[in-house]
Order: structure tokens, then sequence, then C-alpha cells
């Protein structure tokens, strides 16, 4: 269940903006589209809002924020809370010094980078992407910033598809998410 | 083999430089700023030029208006410059240093909300990846969509599309149909202007639609590369402009 005791009446508004598109982008999948969350002035500022209810007085030092859509809701946040905004990337988008780890895909492999003096030892370190699938993506980014010693505090998410159990790749860190699809 | 350059971070406490990174200068509104410099092979220069707005008359409207916002230099300042990236010859313009100073972050983002909050904008146009990252904040505090302008097949659904020429070969930025309707009133939003090239492309997709494009606005500006003659009628406007 998404982890409001209560439903905050604002999720309901969210859930109903994003767009669900069958097959894309191969059959059989479909896709959480959230860029019909961001046409929606409200929707959108409810969204960053609650993770920013959340996580202001947690003293969270750094957003790391998941190439691409993880940029459009972790910027916002980042700022709101006073923290420094990391963009975790594909790979060779960063210059200067970088450090990487490997994720699996259905088929393959992906990278996700990280600019080494970024983040340190001091920082206490939020995720943030729009939705957790398998969890793969999440923990390889969980993995950069423990590598340079930063303390992951929590995960948070948009959506999660719970049927795939990213949850569960989380070493044990705290998943938060507005809305579930099953 | 993954190739490494070694370029010190502008510390956000310290805003301390390398000295292979020359500090950017400042200048006094009221003169035009000398040439830059290109020192012998070994090292090469960039400096960043503030011009006022009264000099800028053929160029793009610079942040400072009659007295130079104080919060521009400190924005100018957290930007790294890294030599001969993606390829040799390239300084390239580092934005993910200010975002890890929070103060200069929060004046970039209030730098355009205090110019575009009054102007009935309805669509801010972000272009991916960079742009996703200055974009959506503008768009929450001025009340206005946030529509992403996209490489090829990463939005579902319906696109329009436009290409665009590179220096080899062409790219394609790609927008949702449906995402804006004719006569809103958008600014399209993206970390830097180069050549224009993809500035161009989306407003041409835009304009395809029927949006009026108020302003492109970027946080930094090469102007040597005379990125704002592709953007026909629609004006620039840009924090910080870097001599290549």
């Amino acid at each position: 269940m998404s982890q409001n005791e209560v439903n905050d009446p604002r999720i309901d508004g969210i859930k109903t903006k994003i767009r669900v598109v069958p097959d894309f982008p191969k059959k059989g999948i479909m896709f959480q589209d959230i860029t019909t969350l961001l046409l929606d002035p409200k929707a959108f500022k409810d969204t960053i809002d609650l993770f920013v209810e959340k996580y202001r007085d947690m003293n969270i030092s750094v957003v790391a924020g998941i190439e691409a859509r993880g940029f459009i809701f972790g910027s916002p946040i980042a700022l709101a809370i006073g923290a420094k905004f990391v963009p975790l990337r594909k790979p060779k988008k960063l210059p200067g010094q970088i450090i990487f780890e490997e994720y699996e895909l259905e088929y393959g492999s992906d990278r996700l980078e990280m600019h080494v003096e970024a983040v340190d030892s001091g920082d206490r370190a939020l995720v943030v992407d729009d939705l957790i699938a398998t969890g793969g993506t999440l923990c390889a980014a969980m993995d950069l910033l423990k590598r340079v010693g930063a303390e992951v505090v929590e995960c948070a998410c948009v959506i999660e598809l719970p049927e795939l159990k990213g949850r569960e790749r989380l070493e044990g860190k705290p998943l938060y998410v507005l809305v579930e699809y099953r | 083999m993954q190739t490494i350059i070694i370029s010190p971070l502008v510390s956000p406490r310290l805003c301390l430089v390398s000295p292979l990174v020359p500090r950017n200068q400042f200048l006094n509104n009221h003169h035009r700023a000398p040439p830059s410099i290109r020192l012998s092979n070994h090292r090469s220069t960039t400096s960043l030029r503030l011009f006022s707005s009264a000099a800028a008359s053929r160029d793009s409207e610079m942040a400072t208006e009659d007295v130079q916002d104080p919060r521009i230099a400190k924005i100018a300042s957290s930007i790294r410059v890294i030599p001969d990236f993606p390829k040799p010859g390239i300084m390239f313009q580092d934005i993910t240093t200010l975002l890890l100073d929070t103060e200069a972050f929060k004046d970039t983002i209030a730098l355009f909300v205090d110019r575009y909050k009054d102007k009935g904008i309805s669509v801010v146009a972000g272009v991916e990846a960079r742009g996703f990252i200055f974009g959506p904040p503008i768009a929450l505090a001025i009340g206005a969509k946030f529509v992403p302008m996209r490489k090829p097949k990463k939005l579902p659904g319906k696109v329009i599309s436009e290409e665009y020429s590179l220096e080899y070969g062409t790219d394609t930025i790609e927008m949702h149909v449906g995402a804006v309707e004719p006569g809103e009133r958008a600014i399209i939003i993206d970390d830097l202007i180069a050549t224009g090239g993809t500035l161009a492309a989306a407003i041409r997709l835009l304009e395809r639609v029927g949006v009026k494009i108020v302003e492109c606005a970027c946080v930094i500006e090469l102007p040597e590369l005379k990125g704002k003659e592709k953007l026909g009628e629609t004006p620039l406007f840009v924090l910080v402009s870097s001599a290549a």
C-alpha cells in the first residue's frame, strides 16, 4: 500500500493524472507515463509538496536524481529542502572524474555514473526516480552513493510496481512512494 | 577503457577554483569586456564576460539590468569548465557544480522565475536532459505546465518530431501531441545554448502546434557560436556568457 496512513487527499488527484500506455516500449508492458502529471500544475505541485513535507526535516544534504525523469522530480525537491542536487547519469554524459555502477536489464546491462567529488561521507542522501520497477537502477544508485561513503536515508518514487518486488532489492533501505500500480 | 579527466570540483563552501580553470572575470557594467586572451597552446583560457544590457543591443539579453544582479557572480563562478570534453578542443561548461551550491542553484531559478512569473506563461518546455533540471522548478514556481522535449523513442503515445543538424548527421527532438494547445505562451529552457540547433528545433516543434514562444532561456550562452541567430524572431535570455 502507498504509505500514507490516512490517504492524503492529494494522492487521488495525482494518481488520476498518470497515463498508462499499453505495449510501450514493447508488447505486454503497461507504461506509466508521468508526463500527463506534469501538465497539471496543481497535481505536479502536490507531488513535490508530498515529498518535501516528508523530507525537509530529515537533514537530507543530497538529492540524487536518476536520469532523466528523476531529474524532473529530484531537482525541485532538492531546491525546496535546501539539499545539493546530484544527477546520476547514463554513460559518457558527465565530464570529469566519475565512478560507475553496472546493473542488469532484461537483456544485457546498463551503467549509471556519478561525479566522484559530488558526494562524500558526511552526506545523507535521498534517491529519487519517477518509478520503481525491478529496483535494479535504484540499487545501482544506492551503491554509487555508498561507495563514496554517503548514507542513503531513503528512496522516493512517484510510482511503484509492487509485483516486480523492487522494494526487496533496496538492502533494507526504506522506500516511499505515492502511488502503486498493480 | 574509461578516460578519466581529473579536474577538481569547485567546492561549494569555499568556491575555490583550480589554477587550471581561470577565475571568471566580472566587469563593471559601464564598459564592454576586452577580448578574451588566448594564451600559448599548452593552456587554453575561458573568460566569462558579463555585458551590460545597454552594450548588448545586438547580443542576447543578459540578466544584468542597470546594476548587475549580485547573484550572477556567484552563479558564474560555480560553473566548472572541463577542457577537451566530450572531445579535444571543446571547453565543456559543467553546471553540475552549480547544482551542488544550494544558494547558487536557488538564485539561478529565482532569476528566471522573477523574469517570467507575470508574463502569462502557461508552458515551460525543457530540453532533455539538463533542461529537466532547470525547467521543472521554474514551471512549478510560475504555475505553468512542464513539457519535456525528448530524444527519439522516449515518449510513449503519439508524438511529433523535428529533425535538426549536428556537426555530423542529424538528431531528432520529440514532444507529445496534445501536451500544448494553440495560443499557449511558452518559454523553452536548456542549460546552455551553443550553435542553437536544438533550441531552434524546439521552437519549430512548438510553433507547428500554434504555441507562441515568448523567449528561450538558458543559464549559459557561448556567443561565438552565434546560436542566437538560429532562433529567428524568438528572443534569448541568458544568465552568463562564456567566451570559448
